[in-house]
């Protein structure tokens, strides 16, 4: 069973049905497939095209309309594709206490998207989490999976200029 | 104190806490470093990873073992430290005593943080490998599951731990024997087992660090419970924002199954079990029992009304027993040490211990596990340390979005299921937040709502738009614009939102708005009729000014400031326009000299 997380979104391929047909058809052998199947497709492309969604109710036989509402009921899953970095701010309590909204605010001026959002430029996707579990290092985000703690907002400002800084070299590098 | 382990501390060993605090503080980095710099000094000395030590204020923890000093703990440790540590500890044998945290000889900080505690759950968090097998053996593990398989029938394990006293650790606190004698009475096959690690409050980490840290013990706790009510298929149902966890417990698994501890006829008796791991998809509703069962069967974590419970017809119709992981890790312990060495821990009616993420305000934030009957008080200022602000303890969040908040007053309330629950909060899962004067009782209030009204799945009317109402007057209030009767309003409405749900998420959610009306009520007065936040917190009541002695004219607020409300020439004072200002006080952040002040 192929379901390992991944926490850094790379370079992904493109949708391709015959990918949804086999990963619905891997799971679906076992009862309550819905859901590891809609992570698998998730885990390959970074969200769930919405094509694909009816396909995999046929592949499962059940209505299009009851897989989108499982797809849009679950926090997990989204519709859309991802920045190339992925920046989730934690609003846990702790966070919330320590002043996370100072550090969500000093991101969405930075990056020039609020949570939810993607930049325009693809570059960083900012999404709100209830809770990474880091408490005691509040207020803390996730950047590509890496979490970091003990935040300012003036260290948000450095997290997100690096990345960019890193992004323009590999461009540099490719052309 | 200590975790004995006599016989490891007489050889060398380091160890480097490697759960997803430490990880995030640095701790790979270190673990790497020290690994590259023992093997250009030639040194062959065994470093592992091991999870939580518990103390994560004190992040990165590195765990020094040699014969002639025991077990030395050195907190914050970065590479620059490590360089000194190996020089000196290591090579000269002289350890570093200004940065041990923990060590059987001297008297520190951390000695504090340990003394109230009892580790029985966390009995191996910290000293052994998460990812070996043979570590949690080496520390007796799987012992309990033989003593189970080989003398015990079923209704031994059951009445055993009835007699422990144990009670459900996710929240609602129900006897776990109890529990596992309906599901073994009920007719059906097959029967399940679920481990519930869908640990979604935030503000809590317990499950997480557990699963982290020994992960076997939890699936030795599986094991036992299916043994007990004859359960052959298990599921896990752990949280996709746990990826570390999965990780471990996926290794886990897979490593019992090589040493026939899962699967087919285990240890050779007629004992059957498999084992799977199922993600949670982000909706923390699937924390309620039927609602985790609809989404193991692929449907939207729904909850459905109770009775039938889930031990006459639950995941497919079946039998099944449903544990939170804090319950199952203390299974194996109290099989193998017996009922009554549990229930010496605790009240006469919580027995044994308890996990609490203490996080929020506090000095020493972290994993601590205390037995049941301590107060609130030990725990923020013996173990906690205190505010970490300094300033004044104002209240304790307990429970999550479901608990409230208990002010300081009340901090000589024991932490036992009934005490607490008379307080208004409830016990809750573990979630502990220390809150200080800086924080304002209406936001907190607001927060937990704001959660609420979000992860409401939307199956009952009151649950669904009660608490948005709710919201909606929380909201009014903190921006100043909150009327007479708003408080009845929201009293009003908690009762019927209480009242007209189905599940604990809608039963319990007006909690937190609740607790903070009966012990907070001057701060919503205030709030609404002085048009004033006491702690200065909620943005339509504040407003920010720098004062022109203090500011050197450096720019930096202005440069940072998103709406351009502040201007001025360059070294002299700025000036804030209030008008354009909206007190998001990235300013305050950005000045160095504290030149800005919020009124």
């Amino acid at each position: 069973m192929n379901d390992e997380i991944n926490l850094i979104t790379e370079a992904r391929e493109e949708p391709n049905l015959v990918v949804i047909d086999a990963i619905s058809h891997k799971h679906n052998s076992q009862p309550g497939a819905t859901i590891p199947i809609l992570q698998e497709i998730q885990d390959s492309y970074g969200y769930i095209p919405p094509f694909t969604i009816q396909k995999i109710a046929e592949n499962i036989n059940i209505p299009a309309s009851e897989l989108f509402g499982i797809v849009t009921f679950y926090a997990q899953f989204r519709l859309h594709p991802l920045g190339k970095n992925v920046i989730k701010v934690c609003h846990g309590t702790a966070c919330h206490l320590s002043g996370t909204e100072k550090i969500s605010q000093a991101l969405s001026q930075e990056v020039g998207a609020k949570e939810g959002e993607t930049s325009t430029d693809g570059l960083f996707t900012v999404e709100r989490v209830a809770c990474l579990g880091c408490c005691s290092l509040a207020p803390c985000v996730m950047v590509n999976g890496e979490v970091h703690g003990r935040l300012a907002p003036e260290d948000i400002r450095k997290i997100v200029n690096q990345l960019r800084e890193t992004e323009r070299k590999t461009e540099a590098a490719t052309t | 104190m200590l975790p004995q382990r006599d016989k490891e501390n007489r050889k060398w060993v380091i160890r480097v806490g490697l759960a997803s605090c430490g990880i995030a503080a640095g701790g790979l980095r270190i673990y790497d470093a020290l690994k590259t710099k023992l093997q250009e000094k030639d040194l062959a000395i065994e470093v592992k990873q091991t999870g939580c030590m518990g103390m994560c204020y004190n992040e990165v923890l590195v765990e020094v073992s040699s014969p002639e000093h025991g077990r030395v703990f050195y907190g914050k440790v970065t590479p620059d430290r490590l360089d000194r540590i190996i020089e000196e500890h290591i090579i000269g044998g002289q350890p570093v005593t200004e940065w041990i945290v923990l060590a059987d000889w001297m008297k520190t900080e951390g000695s504090d943080f340990l003394a109230k505690q009892v580790r029985i759950v966390l009995r191996n968090c910290g000293t052994i490998d998460p990812e070996s097998i043979d570590d949690y053996l080496a520390a007796g593990g799987y012992e309990a599951l033989r003593k189970v398989l080989f003398n015990m029938s079923p209704q031994e394990v059951i009445d055993e731990v009835t007699r422990s006293g144990l009670r459900g650790r996710g929240g609602a606190g129900f006897p776990t024997g109890v529990k596992w004698s309906f599901a073994k009475k009920a007719s059906g096959n097959p029967k399940y087992l679920i481990c519930n690690a869908d640990e979604g409050d935030p503000g809590a980490f317990m499950d997480r660090s557990v699963l982290e840290s020994d992960p076997h013990s939890v699936i030795e706790g599986i094991l036992i419970a299916a043994y007990a009510i004859g359960a052959s298929e298990a599921y896990i149902y752990v949280r996709a924002e746990y990826p570390l966890a999965v990780r471990r417990l996926k290794i886990a698994l897979a490593q019992a199954k090589e040493k026939g501890f899962i699967g087919e006829d285990i240890l050779g008796c007629k004992f059957s079990l498999d084992t799977k791991i199922r993600l949670g998809a982000g909706a923390f509703v699937c924390g309620e029992e039927t609602a985790l069962i609809m989404s193991i069967e692929g449907h939207r974590g729904m909850p459905r009304p109770r009775p039938p419970f889930p031990a006459q017809s639950g995941l497919w119709g079946k039998p099944t027993n449903i544990n939170n992981v804090e319950t199952l890790a203390n299974v194996p312990w109290i099989i193998l040490n017996g009922a009554d060495a549990y229930s010496v821990y605790g009240t006469e009616k919580s027995k044994g211990t308890k996990l609490f993420a203490l996080a929020g305000k506090v000095a020493h934030g972290g994993l601590v596990e205390v037995p049941m009957g301590i107060t609130l008080k030990e725990i923020v200022f013996d173990i906690g340390g205190g505010t970490s602000s300094g300033q004044k303890f104002k209240a304790i969040q307990i429970g999550g979005p479901s608990g409230g908040c208990i002010p300081a007053r009340l901090a000589d309330t024991p932490v036992d299921y009934e005490s607490v629950t008379n307080t208004g909060a409830i016990m809750g899962s573990g979630g502990m937040l220390v809150i200080d004067e800086s924080t304002c009782m209406v936001d907190v209030a607001k927060f937990f709502m704001n959660f609420i009204q979000d992860e409401s799945c939307g199956k009952c009317t009151f649950c669904r738009i009660g608490t948005l109402r709710m919201l909606e007057i929380l909201q009014r209030i903190t921006d100043g614009q909150g009327k007479e009767g708003d408080i009845e309003l929201l009293k009003e409405l908690a009762e019927k939102v209480k009242e007209a749900s189905l599940c604990g998420l809608g039963q319990t959610a007006p909690n937190p708005v609740l607790t903070t009306i009966r012990y907070f009520r001057d701060e919503y007065e205030a709030h609404i009729y002085e048009k004033r936040c006491p702690a200065k917190k909620c943005r339509s009541l504040i407003r920010y000014e720098i004062i022109p002695e203090k500011c050197p004219g450096c720019g930096l607020c202005a440069k940072y400031c998103p709406v351009e409300a502040i201007s001025g020439e360059r070294k002299k004072p700025y000036v804030i326009d209030s008008e354009k200002c909206i007190r998001c006080g990235l300013c305050v952040s950005a000045c160095r000299l504290d030149a800005i002040v919020v009124e």
